[in-house]
Formats: structure tokens, sequence, C-alpha cells
């Protein structure tokens, strides 16, 4: 489960089955003590409402489809699930580092 | 797995209705017999009812479905998880304590 900052937003008028309704927007992953971005940007999947600017925290692989499994957003009968590979799943209030690295390379 | 150090705690007002009653701690794997020696990346985990907080020696579990069962949630969309609270570790005829 990463960091990431929210950087933009993707629209697709043309989907596969189950993400059509779903947010998509773009994040930049960060680095959870140094919030310095670590690799390239990456597309995900919202499921609270994250705006554009907010740390978020979000889960890839296939914990992000897990993450559509009961959401509380719109969920129709029999849709099936998004085949998304990276899920926002928390907006980040605040955090504490109580430890910073003692023995730095 | 790996034995790990919690070195903060993040809060969250909006989150996934799955994650409500979770405690969200930053936890960095470490050296097993030199705490002070932290190693990798920082990743966020979950604890349930462990009871881990910042400065504990923990053990980290990082993969979904075992993550589910150990918070006893199916649809949590979760993959990094506290598995339990590291008492000693030995290795090669060194012991170190933490408890």
């Amino acid at each position: 489960m990463k960091q990431a900052k929210v950087i933009g937003r993707v629209f697709a008028s043309r989907q596969c089955c189950g993400t059509d309704k779903k947010i998509l927007l773009l994040i930049q992953p960060l680095d959870w003590e140094t919030d310095t971005p670590v690799g390239e940007p990456i597309v995900a999947a919202d499921t609270v409402g994250a705006g554009a600017g907010e740390n978020v925290f979000y889960v890839a692989a296939r914990e992000a489809i897990v993450a559509f499994e009961d959401w509380g957003g719109d969920v129709l009968i029999n849709e099936p699930l998004p085949p998304v590979d990276a899920a926002i799943i928390g907006i980040i209030d605040g955090k504490n580092i109580t430890e910073k690295n003692k023995e730095r390379k | 797995m790996f034995v790990g150090k919690v070195i903060g705690n993040v809060w969250a007002t909006r989150k996934h209705k799955h994650l409500n009653n979770l405690k969200l701690l930053i936890v960095k794997a470490i050296d097993p017999i030199n705490p002070d020696k932290l190693t990798g990346e920082a990743t966020m985990a979950v604890d349930k009812d462990m009871g881990a907080g910042p400065g504990d020696i923990v053990l980290i579990l990082d993969e979904g479905g075992s993550a589910r069962k150990i918070i006893k949630d199916s649809k949590a969309p979760v993959r990094t998880v506290v598995a339990g609270i590291v008492d000693w570790v030995n290795y090669k005829k060194e012991e170190k304590k933490y408890a």
C-alpha cells in the first residue's frame, strides 16, 4: 500500500466492461518517508472521491479489484468487477514519521 | 514475511469502508539482529488487533490473500498487514531480544 499524489484525471469514452462510471485519476507514487516521487505516474481507479493535489494511498495488483467488491459506490446487480490494477482507497489527512533512516547509503 | 519496524503512522478520515477500525502504520524492513539498520522501502501496513505502535519490531506479511485472512474481512483491499510482534530473533548463535 503506497502513497501517491493526484496529479490529473483521465477520461475514456470507450471503456471495457465494468470500468465505466469509475473515476480514473492520474497519480504520481511518492515515497512514504521523504514524499519524493518514485517512478512514473500511473492511472488508478478511485473509490473515495479524491481530488487534484490530494495525497492518497492506493493498492495495486489484485487487491485493486477487491476494493471494488463492496466499496459503497453505485454497484449494479451482476455488474462485472472492473479490470483495474491500482485503486485509491483513502485520502491521507496526516502522517507522523517518528524515525528517519539512521544508516543512509 | 519479513521483520520490520514501525516508523510512523497515518490517519485518514475518508477511506474505503472496509478499512474502518484498522490502524494504518508505516513500516520498514530491518536487519533482524540490528534494529537500527533500516533496509528497503517504507510501506503502509494495517493492524487490526495486534496493538503495534511506532518503535515496535513486527512481523509483516506482504500478500493480499493472507492479509485478508488475518484481518478476517474477505472484501478488504489490503495487501500489507502486521502479522505479529517479534519477541526475539536468533541468528548465527547471536540472539537479539526485543520484547
